[in-house]
């Protein structure tokens, strides 16, 4: 893909493969230590927090939740099984939160060293401009699991705190053993965050754009929710099934028996389009650019 | 200043400025690459896919009809997705909540009710699965986004689980007779086919139509057209599996031409037994369960094809006019004065009589209230006359039925 990889470099600057996962463990580092990153994080935990207390207060006179199927998906069924309550938050938080959390990481990811005044040392050290950009995108995917794993977590403890846990019924109406059901909540958590790879790769492209880390945020979740509204324009369908979000509730697919396979393959193929088409951008943009800051 | 510090860049700073930077723009050229690849692969794969039309033996009419007639097919599980185009007003949310208010109306209440939700399938697009295993266990999921409607018919019981709401419905078969399995049949291919080849008479032309590809497998077209005049009914084409005779598809156009008013098709299917846990089902802990005593006496849901007519002749005090494809049903609503289309109505009157057309005849005067299929005409005095016919066979049966 890029002449960094084939062309010969003389041997004193090639750095050892080792070295990239050096750099990767200390991008890794500097984004979770940020406050920011622990804020971001810590509103996505709260969220499940929040619906299962509200559930649990709606329904403690022995009501239904939901109100005959109003709001997130699997809403009503919160009450009968905890473990529900990883997936409603899932519904809750990848319209909006996750993406916007992913965002603001990635926006910040190229833009924000430059912003800083910090790019240029990074490419003082022998890291090549490819190697660096892989290392930012593989740093903003493993935020993308990170902040899916904590929300789904954080809605697996406190479904099993509020809720009941066992047996639970798919939304096919058949039953499933609890282990059945983790598994699947695991699945649908990998399933989300790889949802998010296709708009990680639009604000890393974004991020490479600017010199200012708040623009390049602005702008990935100013694009976020500009395509979730077109998303939404019942006379623009003919384009709709190519934009990032429009599968993203696809997961959902994942609870029927038998799992309906063909919108999850058509999310993770569009996210891999999104995610081969900003990505390679990104590479033309930053390995093209002049560095002046 | 460290404007190319990297190892490729170094590379690139020997050359001279014009090359490199049009190296440099020619980076470019991946994404653009990329999004060109992705158009061509999503434009041209399904073309590359569709092989053109199966070569099967040739077959008469008669001949693909008997196979339908003789199909039995007791084992399958698929796919179907149904499109329905009335070309009714488009009113947005207004016209969901009146149909599902409309359904929810009967129905006491249950969003897991039959009836309330296979009403749904009279507009937009839907997603289907249905499994089968013999005549005694039968399943039918209405795929919703993040939710779905399944309708599980397992021997003596008959469940509806809405997992939007978490409602469950009960009946059994002792109080829905014959109705629950045939229930489970009718949004798909098969039953509209049925419905079809029922009325098949010296009013209507079958010919085989060549033959396609339908989901995966080799299947016949046979075209259904109405030979007389005056009905809204362009064609009906339904493609049969040529190895088991079951309708895999099945497509009814407008005379007035454009898209389809209904199409139902397999986008897969499978003659395999289905697993046996599909159709097991324990209504979750905590859902609401509604049971229903007398879902035999119930109108079943609406179908659509040739015999709308005759079907709405089923309600009460009704009478066809005519007959074949030209049938026209008609029954007293009572109501002197009919629809409250003119001033005197009000707000809703205007709008009432904005959708529809006025027109007057022999009968006396009324209202033609009109869709790509159906159309209806609502006398002043009150009566209403309806079928898949054009508007000036409304007015002349009308004026016959004086």
């Amino acid at each position: 893909m890029s002449r960094a990889e084939t062309a010969p470099a003389p041997a004193d600057r090639r750095p050892s493969p080792l070295w990239t996962f050096g750099l990767l463990r200390s991008e890794l580092g500097t984004t979770l230590r940020r406050w920011r990153t622990l804020a971001l994080l810590g509103v996505l935990a709260a969220v499940p927090v929040l619906v299962g207390i509200a559930v649990r207060i709606e329904t403690g006179d022995g009501s239904t939740a939901g109100g005959g199927g109003e709001g997130p998906a699997f809403l009503a069924q919160i009450t009968n099984n905890g473990l529900f309550l990883v997936f409603t938050a899932l519904a809750a938080t990848l319209p909006f939160f996750l993406p916007m959390a992913v965002g603001v990481v990635a926006g910040d990811a190229i833009a924000g060293e430059a912003g800083a005044g910090t790019l240029r040392y990074l490419l003082v050290a022998p890291a090549g401009r490819t190697r660096l950009l892989l290392t930012k995108y593989a740093t903003v995917m493993a935020f993308c699991v990170l902040a899916t794993l904590v929300v789904a977590v954080s809605a697996l403890i406190v479904g099993a705190l509020l809720f009941p846990l066992g047996e639970l019924t798919t939304i096919s109406g058949t039953r499933i053993s609890f282990t059945e059901g983790l598994g699947r909540a695991l699945l649908i958590a990998l399933v989300v965050a790889a949802s998010l790879v296709g708009v990680a790769a639009l604000g890393l492209f974004v991020s490479t754009l600017t010199n200012s880390g708040i623009a390049a945020m602005a702008t990935t979740v100013g694009l976020l929710i500009t395509v979730q509204i077109l998303d939404q324009i019942p006379q623009l369908h003919a384009i709709q099934p190519y934009l990032f979000p429009h599968y993203w509730l696809s997961f959902a697919d994942l609870m029927r028996d038998p799992v309906y396979w063909d919108d999850l393959v058509r999310n993770l193929g569009l996210q891999a389009l999104y995610a081969a088409v900003f990505g390679s951008a990104a590479w033309a943009r930053f390995t093209a650019k002049d560095i002046s800051a | 200043m460290a404007p190319y510090e990297s190892d490729d860049a170094l590379a690139a700073a020997r050359d001279e400025d014009a090359p490199s930077r049009r190296r440099k723009a020619a980076r470019y050229a991946v994404p653009v690459a990329v999004v060109g690849v992705a158009a061509v692969t999503i434009g041209l794969v399904p073309a590359l896919a569709d092989s053109g039309d199966p070569d099967l033996p040739k077959i008469t009419a008669q001949q693909l009809i008997n196979k339908i007639a003789k199909s039995d097919v007791q084992q399958l599980s698929g796919t179907v997705k149904i499109t329905t185009d009335l070309g009714l007003p488009d009113l947005g949310g207004l016209e969901n909540s009146l149909v599902s208010g409309a359904g929810q109306g009967s129905g006491d209440g249950s969003s897991a009710d039959p009836q309330a939700r296979l009403t749904e399938l009279a507009s937009g697009t839907h997603t289907l699965r249905v499994a089968a295993d013999g005549p005694d266990r039968q399943k039918l999921s209405l795929l919703e986004r993040g939710a779905e409607w399944s309708l599980v018919h397992d021997g003596k019981d008959v469940w509806g689980y809405d997992s939007k709401s978490d409602e469950v419905y009960h009946s059994t078969t002792a109080a829905a007779g014959k109705g629950a399995d045939h229930r489970a049949e009718s949004p798909t291919p098969k039953g509209f086919a049925d419905e079809i080849l029922k009325s098949v008479d010296d009013t209507t032309s079958v010919t085989v139509d060549g033959t396609a590809q339908v989901a995966g497998r080799d299947a016949y077209k046979l075209l259904v057209k109405p030979k007389q005049s005056g009905t809204t009914v362009g064609a009906v084409t339904i493609d049969v599996d040529a190895k088991t005779g079951m309708p895999l598809k099945f497509t009814l156009t407008p005379k007035s031409g454009g898209a389809a008013v209904l199409d139902v098709g397999f986008t897969r299917v499978s003659f395999d037994r289905p697993a046996a846990a599909t159709f097991d089902f324990t209504p979750p802990k905590g859902a609401k369960v509604t049971e229903d005593e007398d879902a035999g006496a119930r109108e079943h849901a609406p179908k659509g094809g040739q015999d709308l007519g005759k079907r709405l002749a089923g309600a009460e005090g009704a009478k066809v006019l005519g007959k074949g494809w030209t049938a026209v049903a008609t029954f007293d609503t009572g109501a002197k004065g009919g629809l409250p289309t003119g001033s005197e109505g009000g707000d809703l009157g205007g709008f009432l009589g904005s959708l529809g057309d006025q027109v007057s005849g022999k009968f006396g005067k009324g209202t033609v209230f009109s869709t790509r299929l159906v159309n209806a005409l609502i006398t002043d005095d009150g009566k209403v006359y309806a079928g898949a016919v054009t508007k000036e066979a409304l007015v002349k049966a009308a004026d016959a039925g004086k």
